[in-house]
This record gives structure tokens, C-alpha cells and sequence, in this order.
């Protein structure tokens, strides 16, 4: 259970404990909060939603590519859905490497994948109105119907 | 039968969480066509498809009894 998706707050330590390992020499965890100001407008909550078996399995795929990618690393990765408030977490990542760079650079890799494949969408609350929002302003949509290679593999 | 699920601001376009409709045989392509004139859903173009929990192009042609989900660009994270 190393990929999940919650309905309740996320207990940060719970994610970490899971990539615990003797050979690591580094954790690094992120966790993606939730902010009041984009671009002058001021958001009053959120509301996430998620097509949560396919993306339980995405977060998998992100967790097997990190595997391939830098030897050792284990890898843990919880995303919240339903409403969320200012400063509340949506998204834990905790990674575990042997040395500290990778688990760096792997974990900036985690967080990046998951804006690109995993269906997961948030719809934001302003004072004046509502909106779901596409990867910030649908700057990448998928002419061909599904994410190119590129988007796939970088 | 085939289940078609909708997200996101296609979930209000469409007014369902998800439909059942005949699909096998057609394309990812020919589906989304009937879907947007059917069901007044509009964006289908800028959006992924996933055949059975998978991303798939718009030429795969749908099998009886696949659930076809309709993935606009995502914003998670």
C-alpha cells in the first residue's frame, strides 16, 4: 500500500515510515499544501477529485520508473481527495535513497509525473465563482488523445 | 455494454458521473463523436482517454464490455 488515495487528512510520518530502509542514507519528503493567492486571486478551498483506481495505478508506474531510474530508492506517494482548506496537505511523497542527491531528484521527479499522468483534478473555490482547473490553463492538451512519449518519459 | 465515465468539468458538461452505451467496435475516436453530440460535451479533443484503467490513442478500438474513461488534462499534485 506503498500508492494511495485518501479521503482523510494524511499523516505525513505514516508515508515516511514506509520507505524506511537500512540501506538508505536519505529520505526526502514533499508535501504539496494548499494556497490562499494565485495571481492576485484568492482561493477559498478546494475540492479534489480522482478516478482513484486508475490513479493508484499511475502513481504505481511513477514509483516503478523511479525504481528503474535511480538504483535503491523506495518510494511512497499519498494524494488526498474531497475538500481541502488553506494550508491542508493534498499530496505526501517520501522517497528513500541510498545517497541524498538522488532522493532529491527523485522525489522533484515524482511530483512533476504526477501533474502529468495521474487523473487526479482540482476544482477551485474563489469568492466569486468556481472552476476545474486543466494542468494550469490547459497549456498541454493531448491532440492525439493520450500523453505523447515525451510527456510519458520526461 | 460498455461504461463511459466522466471527470471533471466533463462530469457538469455531461451532467452524469458515468453512462452506459454500446461502443464495441468503434473507435476511441468515433466514440468521443457520438459522446460530444449526444451528450453536448464539449473538449473531448484536448482530453486523454483510458480504455480499462489504461491511457489509450484515439484510433484503439473499443471491446465489449471495456470502460472507457474520459481523462481531461489533470491537475493533481
Amino acid at each position: 500500500m506503498n500508492y494511495e488515495i485518501a479521503k482523510e487528512p494524511i499523516n505525513v510520518q505514516s508515508v515516511i515510515d514506509k520507505v524506511v530502509q537500512r540501506d538508505a542514507g536519505a529520505i526526502t519528503t514533499f508535501i504539496g499544501t494548499v494556497r490562499e493567492m494565485t495571481k492576485g486571486k484568492k482561493t477559498l478551498y478546494l475540492i479534489y477529485d480522482a478516478y482513484e483506481p486508475m490513479a493508484v495505478k499511475k502513481l504505481e508506474q511513477i514509483g516503478t520508473e523511479i525504481q528503474e531510474r535511480w538504483n535503491g530508492a523506495q518510494v511512497a506517494i499519498t494524494h488526498r481527495v474531497g475538500r481541502l482548506d488553506i494550508t491542508d496537505i493534498a499530496v505526501v511523497i517520501a522517497v528513500s535513497t541510498p545517497h541524498r542527491n538522488d532522493a532529491y531528484e527523485a522525489n522533484r521527479y515524482a511530483i512533476e509525473r504526477i501533474k502529468e499522468i495521474v487523473p487526479i483534478w482540482k476544482k477551485e473555490h474563489w469568492e466569486d465563482g468556481q472552476e476545474w482547473i486543466g494542468n494550469q490553463l490547459e497549456t498541454v492538451p493531448y491532440p492525439t488523445g493520450k500523453p505523447e512519449e515525451k510527456d510519458l518519459n520526461e | 455494454m460498455n461504461k463511459v465515465l466522466f471527470f471533471a468539468h466533463l462530469r457538469d458538461e455531461a451532467g452524469h458521473e458515468s453512462v452506459e452505451i454500446e461502443a464495441a467496435g468503434k473507435t476511441v475516436a468515433e466514440l468521443k463523436q457520438i459522446i460530444a453530440e449526444k451528450y453536448g460535451v464539449q473538449k473531448l479533443d484536448t482530453s486523454m482517454t483510458a480504455i480499462n484503467e489504461e491511457f489509450s490513442s484515439n484510433d484503439e478500438v473499443i471491446n465489449e464490455g471495456d470502460t472507457v474513461a474520459f481523462i481531461p488534462p489533470v491537475s493533481g499534485g
